[in-house]
């Protein structure tokens, strides 16, 4: 077992990144992401990680040089936020699609305008679609063990896809955390070397990237889609050998607190945290309130979603980002869709909270739960919101 | 075409590679200078390579999935990134190659695009792979315009060119009413190791081009005028023809810039009058005397500049290619 150490969740996810001995790195720098990046840099001008630094010119230069080092058979890291994952969709799409196993840490900050350096999870939603796994941490422990996990499920050959670690800027990135650090053994144990089915090599000559015709398009988007439904088994074969070597067992969905709940909050990230607290207070105060954390986001884990949500009376989901002008927002629609034809569903209760880095504290979510109850299935309400 | 230069281009070169590394069966139209180019590029460069191509007509008359035209490993990942991207695989190779986890031998990375996917919105991604000094190629297939989209203007469409989103009218005589954008001089500001122009009118020239970029000790750029008959508005079988007098009028010289050196690669005693190209190409038929003066100007001012180039940072002149007829 590592040793456990008190350090900036930035610093110890760059740490991890460089244990995995990854062979390329492309990033651009952005606030919050920064301190992951420099470390990175640091790591490889000291001669500490044997891998090319590629200082790219922007962040879609970032995920194109991520595409061809993937493509050659490279492990490969990004990191980006908001802005810079904006101005790379377009590639972040194409690399799903191309199945190139690449890990991106997202310190997720809110999308301009107007312009704000704070966290919220706009970035991740606007790039919901494009066929990565999706995975919100929770705390530095979680970003740091997702490092590992990450690149052991994007490459395994049965997956083959980008994973995007998610993780909120600047309530976890700039904060010291206690953090238990693996071994050089552990991550040789858990972690296989990156051996892709096919790479760009003379001694192997492929075609990648070849355009779609109508005839084929569905077809391939539909092999994509199973692809990362099927990666599920893999996800969770990935978390079970975590535990055994840990102690730590992560899921799609956590439950914290729900035997007997009448109510659920539901919340994504370093919110779960907060979220927890809540809990505690309104359960020392007699009441039925528990907590369903939603690590995995795509693939949106559905079996797992129904079996936590169905027994309760009420739901109150924390959407930590927008959907302008839609019905509501993004991870309640997701939740809503998944339980309309179950025969048992709760009420559902959509509060956006904390979005552009306004503070959530446990009393606003206590707070959240009164508010919702009061009021009718399906509104979707901004909380704290001055009119 | 005349009947004696049809028998130079046909005569066998020497050292002429035979192998082909993009099949024939392509989709590209009857008369492509562009494909030409992207065939003469591969045969000089070899099998140990790997190519990085952007969206533009090279990569869909050759990819439609499940088919391929390649004979080497090849990628495709949108428009405006095959530097990136290439600079990838530069990267990704190179730290393989040192943690002795792909073979121990030389991989060529060539990343090419058109003069859109180049000048316009690749510009950004391929003056990092320049400044960043990637050991690799770019090559740049000039048709001087978006022709995979329907021949809109690029910045590196001409001055006079009409095309569909500058078309000559009334209110725009020329149609482009800006000049090319000058690449070659642009990449060679980025002070990389090699930058050249070239024309497969003039192959055994390209080719010799493309090895001296393959042995550069950094980024190498390559300018290839590319003939496009369907957007110039000329028959097919003109093509080579237009290639050689686009040289030979001084539209577009060929030289290179080795390590700051300029040098001509061609230097007519004469330049043909720029009219002799500009006739017979349905994208200049609007042009009136006045504007093929304007033309001519600017082609002539640009030799001076390029000749001065070559004084000023050439070695003595002597050593500068006799002139030619
Ligand atoms: C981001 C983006 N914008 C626009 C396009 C549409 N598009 C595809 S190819 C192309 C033009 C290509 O022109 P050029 O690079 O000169 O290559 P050519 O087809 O002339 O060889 C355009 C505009 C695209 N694929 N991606
Ligand atoms: S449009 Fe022009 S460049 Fe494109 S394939 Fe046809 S001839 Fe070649
Ligand atoms: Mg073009």
């Amino acid at each position: 077992m590592g040793k456990k150490v008190g350090i900036e969740v930035s610093i110890a996810a760059a740490e991890a990144v460089g244990l995995c001995d990854v062979d390329v790195v492309a990033a651009y720098p952005i606030t919050p992401q920064t301190h992951i990046v420099e470390h990175l840099s640091e790591l490889v001008a000291n001669g500490r990680l044997d891998a090319e630094f590629v200082p790219v010119e922007s962040e879609h230069s970032a995920m194109s040089v991520c595409c061809g080092s993937a493509a050659a058979g490279a492990r490969t890291f990004t990191s980006t936020a908001a802005q810079g994952l904006a101005l790379m969709a377009e590639i972040v799409y194409i690399a799903a699609s191309m199945r190139l196993p690449i890990l991106m840490l997202v310190a997720n900050r809110a999308l301009s305008a107007p312009l704000s350096i704070w966290n919220d999870h706009s970035d991740a939603m606007m790039v919901r679609d494009s066929g990565w796994i999706q995975i919100f941490c929770e705390n530095g422990q979680d970003v740091y063990d997702h490092i590992f996990h990450a690149y052991r499920v994007g490459e395994d050959p049965r997956v083959s896809l980008p994973v995007m670690v998610n993780m909120d800027g600047f309530i976890l990135t700039h904060v010291i955390e206690p953090v238990e650090f693996w071994t050089k053994e552990m991550v040789g144990s858990y972690l296989p070397r990156f051996r892709p089915l096919n790479t760009l090599h003379p001694d192997k000559v492929v075609t990648m990237g070849a355009f779609g015709m109508p005839e084929i398009y569905a077809e391939q988007k539909m092999a994509h889609d199973q692809a990362l439904k099927n990666s599920m088994p893999v996800l969770l074969e990935g978390w079970d050998e975590l535990a055994k070597l840990t102690g730590r067992k992560y899921e799609p969905v956590e439950l914290y607190r729900t035997e007997g709940a009448e109510t659920l909050l539901l919340a994504m990230g370093s919110l779960c945290e907060t979220a927890s607290l809540a809990v505690d207070q309104m359960r020392e105060a007699g009441r039925k309130v528990g907590l369903v954390k939603l690590r995995l986001w795509r693939p949106f884990p559905l079996a797992e979603v129904r079996k936590a949500l169905s027994g309760a009376k009420d739901l109150v989901v924390l959407d930590r980002s927008i959907s302008v002008g839609a019905a509501n927002a993004p991870v309640t629609s997701e939740i809503s869709a998944a339980m309309y034809h179950e025969p048992q569903r709760p009420r559902i209760h959509c509060m956006i909270a904390g979005i552009g880095g306004r503070d959530v504290t446990p009393e606003d979510i206590t707070n959240m739960v009164d508010l919702s109850l009061k009021g009718t299935e399906q509104e979707c309400h901004i909380y704290g919101v001055r009119g | 075409m005349p009947e004696e230069s049809k028998k130079k281009i046909l005569k066998p070169l020497k050292n002429f590679p035979l192998e082909e590394h993009i099949a024939s069966g392509h989709r590209a139209c009857q008369g492509c200078a562009e494909v030409l180019a992207v065939r003469h590029v591969l045969k000089a460069i070899g099998p140990e390579m790997v190519l990085a191509m952007a969206t533009g007509c090279m990569e869909i008359i050759s990819s439609p999935y499940p088919l391929t035209s390649w004979n080497v490993p090849w990628i495709h990942v949108a428009f405006e990134n095959a530097a990136a991207v290439g600079s990838g695989v530069e990267a990704g190779l190179k730290a393989l190659r040192r943690k002795g986890r792909v073979p121990d031998k030389e991989v060529t990375v060539v990343a090419m695009g058109g003069d859109g996917g180049t000048s316009d919105i690749g510009f950004q991604a391929l003056s990092g792979m320049f400044e960043r000094g990637h050991k690799m190629i770019y090559v740049c297939v000039d048709n001087e315009a978006y022709m995979n989209t329907g021949i809109q203007r690029s910045s590196s469409t001409p001055f006079g060119a009409s095309t569909t989103t500058s078309p000559a009218g009334k209110m725009s005589p020329s149609g482009q009413n800006t000049s090319k954008k000058d690449m070659p001089g642009i990449a060679a500001a980025h002070n990389i190791p090699y930058v050249a122009t070239a024309c497969p009118s003039y192959y055994s020239d390209l080719m010799k081009k493309v090895a001296k970029a393959k042995e550069a000790d950094g980024p190498a750029y390559l300018h290839i005028l590319s003939v496009c008959p369907t957007g110039w508005r000329i028959p097919p079988e003109k093509a080579i023809e237009y290639g050689q007098l686009a040289v030979d009028t001084g539209i577009f010289p060929l030289y290179e810039v080795d390590h700051g050196v300029w040098k001509m690669s061609r230097k007519p005693k004469q330049l043909k009058p720029v009219a002799d190209y500009l006739k017979g190409q349905g994208r200049y038929r609007h042009l009136d005397e006045t504007l093929i003066a304007v033309i001519q100007k600017g082609v002539d001012e640009k030799w001076e500049r390029l000749l001065k180039m070559t004084e000023m940072t050439g070695p003595a002149t002597s050593e500068q290619p006799a002139q030619e007829e």
